[in-house]
């Protein structure tokens, strides 16, 4: 057979071919330009059009970035240096730097003491965030509050220190009577952080000088420091409360279920502004005669009780998502509803619940803003009031808009984004 | 076995109120209950108190008072004589509007926006994910104020409109931007154009019908009708023939430059257009999110089954993809809704008169019935949340996979 073939044929290719390029205009840039940007006219169109505005937003957004002002000291100044080119004035972001972040009444020579705050935020907030970092680190966490409350209100050291020891004398007194009953745990941890509290507070103001800085009121807060204030107190507040509520949704008893379903329902239904009226003009009718809360206080309770609902509702969802046989082995093993929850239903549902919960901290975030209505003087509130209605600066609109804006979408995109990332990290099933 | 299951009666021990799981559930509650109970007495003995002390007392009289301000952009007659009640009425039609406008704008970007997200252009794509991040990160309260200063400091004034050499001019000698609103052209209702109206409203009927009986026919015979251009056909030639046949009774009030202002036409103000675009912009980011999320959601297998039964492109995604995508889309989408009004809200900011502005604010301030007014306000925010979400939860028991 293969002899007649040998025969027949008279050239017989024994090697394969190098493979060849594929044609130009199959690969590389052009192939994706055709595929991704050009494959028909509709989406040629499209693309021509999508570049026609990119070149308009950037052909007026960068000459006046480039062409800023950093150092004049008000706008007729910026103007006159312009003279007419295109160009912002930004001089008014560095000459008022510091009361965009901090406010007008904060102490000029405490800016340190928020700043140290921040710092350490990222600190306390890393062993939190990211698994791998080192679990030494939480002492910080548990620290922090104490810590940034000493550095941003001032006073005596004594009173944050009395706090983290009574918070301290009452976890450990929880964590012995825990195994026995997880009620019994709470009791106790509560009664001995209230008796250590209540036997230091005779002692602490006889030592008031103690390490004290200069007490700074709350209303004194401002800048894009008082939203974070908010932020970050808000959310870490609401976060356990909301776990709470959304147990007491879940809940077989009905009338934990129907207070906790009226709450929630109520607090979802009406829009922030008319909480913070509440907390501005009507509650202090509901308190004792004479009392007198700050505003940022009440404020505080006010957005906490709104982002705690919310809250609430996702882990709701984290809660029924997870599978019957949960709650069912959870009980088959004999353990009590304390025990169940804590130590198989929540670490699940929380798991789930983490890309909304971020989602809500976002909101609650950028929700902060809000203070401005109330006349109080954060981020926003200090464009409106001082800085663009003082003859210095009035008139310049985008540079301190854009700049707010851009403090807003780098914390709330990097949450965001860290979000993403966890909700990758935390994937345990395969696809 | 009736010794281990049946309780020993009669043999109650305080201790198993704590101990005993079936009073344990009693001794919560109770005590829940009483806790809330003292809540509630101590509140309200302080309020009681707090009110005593300031001789006030609560009462809704001040609803029916003169009201005493001017509201700039209503909707129903008002003036500053009208009472308390009104101008809230004023404030509620107000929220109304720049809610349903928004909730309409949002939509159509959302949809665009998350359709386009999707999209094989690469550019547009990446041009629509720069969008939704932008938007979404930065607070709405923050946009309101932009897109307020857009309108009010870079806009021209009404004057200059005036003269010949006018530095800026009207748009189709019908709209007019100005940093006291936008002027748009009133329609004006002559003699018969009721019945112009009602041949449209009647058309769009007919349209409905018209879809309902091409589907039924294909269905039950198989043929297919056309319904592409019939419904557009349907929609205007009658509505056209009894304008023509009215003699054209429906006309447009051109607005006119008079004096220092523009007179004519219907003036939308700066604060409604700022709140309307800032609150359709910045929710289109969350739904086009939404909408992305939905027509992911729905299985590549479900597209190429369809496919490979042969049905077109097209019927691809409006028999099977759309049906299944809206079930993921719509519950979403109408908590949105519910977000555009409560964050109407913040009109407040820029001044435009919706209900928390009249009522919340000046009535408020102006009366000092802080109490009522903040109480009449949430009672209100309240009735729409939960009507819309009372209509939500049809919505999903209608449309929820039926399983076992």
């Amino acid at each position: 057979m293969s002899d007649t073939h040998a025969h027949t044929v008279t050239y017989v290719r024994e090697t394969m071919l190098p493979q060849s390029a594929p044609p130009s205009t199959a690969q590389g840039p052009v192939k994706w330009l055709r595929e991704s940007l050009f494959s028909s006219i509709p989406y040629t169109i499209l693309t021509l059009a999508s570049l026609y505005v990119i070149y308009v937003v950037l052909a007026g957004f960068l000459p006046w970035l480039l062409g800023g002002v950093w150092n004049t000291s008000n706008i007729r100044e910026c103007r006159d240096v312009l003279d007419g080119a295109a160009g912002g004035c930004f001089s008014v972001l560095s000459e008022r730097w510091n009361q965009l972040l901090f406010g007008i009444a904060y102490p000029q020579d405490g800016y340190w003491r928020p700043t140290l705050a921040f710092v350490l935020l990222f600190v306390a907030i890393a062993p939190v965030l990211f698994s791998s970092a080192p679990r030494k680190l939480l002492v910080v966490t548990a620290v922090y509050p104490f810590v940034a409350f000493w550095l941003i209100w001032g006073g005596s050291l004594l009173v944050p220190l009395a706090a983290l020891v009574s918070v301290g004398v009452g976890y450990t007194v929880y964590s012995k009577l825990v195994k026995t009953s997880f009620a019994a745990g709470l009791a106790g941890g509560i009664v001995a952080a209230a008796v250590i509290w209540t036997i230091l507070g005779f002692i602490t103001p006889s030592l008031s000088g103690f390490l004290a800085l200069e007490e700074v009121v709350s209303r004194n807060m401002g800048g894009f420091m008082l939203n974070m204030i908010l932020g970050v107190i808000c959310v870490s507040l609401s976060l356990p409360l909301g776990i709470l509520l959304a147990l007491g949704r879940q809940s077989r008893l009905p009338i934990i279920k129907m207070i906790c379903v009226v709450f929630i329902e109520f607090i979802r239904g009406v829009p922030l502004i008319t909480l913070l009226f509440v907390a501005n003009v009507v509650l202090a009718y509901f308190l004792p005669p004479g009392t007198n809360f700050d505003l940022i206080l009440r404020v505080i309770i006010m957005i906490t009780m709104f982002a705690s609902a919310y809250i609430a509702e996702v882990i709701r969802g984290g809660l029924a998502a997870l599978p019957r046989g949960q709650y069912e082995g959870a009980e088959s093993l004999g353990l009590d509803y304390a025990q169940s929850m804590r130590l198989i239903i929540l670490p699940q549902a929380l798991k789930i619940s983490i890309p909304g919960i971020v989602n809500v901290a976002v909101g609650l975030f950028k929700d902060t803003t809000l203070v401005s209505i109330i006349s109080m003087f954060d981020l926003v509130g200090m464009i409106r009031g001082p800085i663009l209605a003082s003859t210095d600066w009035n008139g310049v609109y985008w540079e301190l808009w854009g700049f707010a804006a851009l403090l807003f979408f780098v914390v709330c995109y990097g949450i965001s984004q860290y979000s993403q990332w966890l909700e990758r990290q935390l994937q345990t099933d395969h696809h | 076995m009736t010794t281990m299951s049946d309780p020993q009666r009669g043999s109650f021990r305080l201790s198993m109120l704590l101990n005993d799981t079936r009073y344990r559930s009693y001794t919560f509650q109770f005590i829940a209950l009483l806790l809330l109970i003292a809540l509630m007495a101590f509140l309200g003995i302080n309020l009681v108190r707090n009110l005593a002390e300031a001789g006030l007392n609560i009462s809704y009289d001040f609803l029916g008072v003169p009201a005493g301000y001017d509201i700039n952009q209503t909707l129903i007659d008002y003036n500053s004589q009208s009472s308390n009640l009104r101008a809230a009425v004023v404030g509620i039609i107000n929220t109304l509007l720049v809610a349903f406008l928004a909730c309409l704008t949002a939509t159509v970007i959302g949809v665009i926006a998350g359709v386009a997200r999707l999209s094989k252009n690469w550019l547009v794509s990446k041009l629509m994910s720069v969008y939704v991040e932008i938007f979404r990160n930065i607070p709405v309260l923050i946009w309101i104020l932009m897109i307020y200063t857009l309108m009010t400091a870079v806009l021209p004034a009404p004057n200059a409109f005036r003269g010949d050499n006018a530095t800026s001019s009207m748009v189709f000698d019908a709209f007019a931007f100005t940093n006291r609103g936008v002027y748009i052209p009133a329609p004006v209702w002559g003699p018969g154009s009721m019945l112009v109206v009602a041949t449209f409203i009647l058309s769009i009927a007919a349209i409905f019908f018209y879809r309902r009986y091409a589907v039924k026919l294909l269905f039950e015979t198989g043929r297919l009708l056309p319904t592409g251009w019939p419904t557009l056909a349907i929609l205007i030639v009658p509505t056209l023939l009894m304008f023509f046949i009215m003699g054209s009774p429906i006309g447009l009030e051109m607005p006119e430059l008079k004096g220092f202002n523009f007179k004519g036409g219907i003036q939308i103000g700066a604060p409604l257009i700022a709140l309307w675009l800032a609150l359709s912009v910045y929710t289109g980011a969350f739904i086009a999110e939404n909408v992305r999320a939905g027509i992911q959601a729905i299985s590549k297998g479900q597209t190429e089954a369809a496919s490979s039964l042969g049905l077109r492109p097209k019927r691809v995604m409006n028999l099977v993809v759309l049906p299944q995508a809206l079930r993921v889309i719509i519950p979403p989408l109408i908590s949105q809704y519910l977000n555009i009004t409560k964050n109407s809200s913040l009109a407040i900011a820029v001044g435009y008169a919706d209900i928390t502005a009249t009522l919340g604010g000046i009535t408020l301030n102006q009366t000092g019935r802080a109490i009522e007014c903040v109480l009449l306000l949430m009672l209100f925010y309240l009735t729409i949340s939960l009507s819309i979400s009372a209509i939500m939860n049809v919505y999903n028991n209608n449309v929820s996979l039926k399983e076992r």
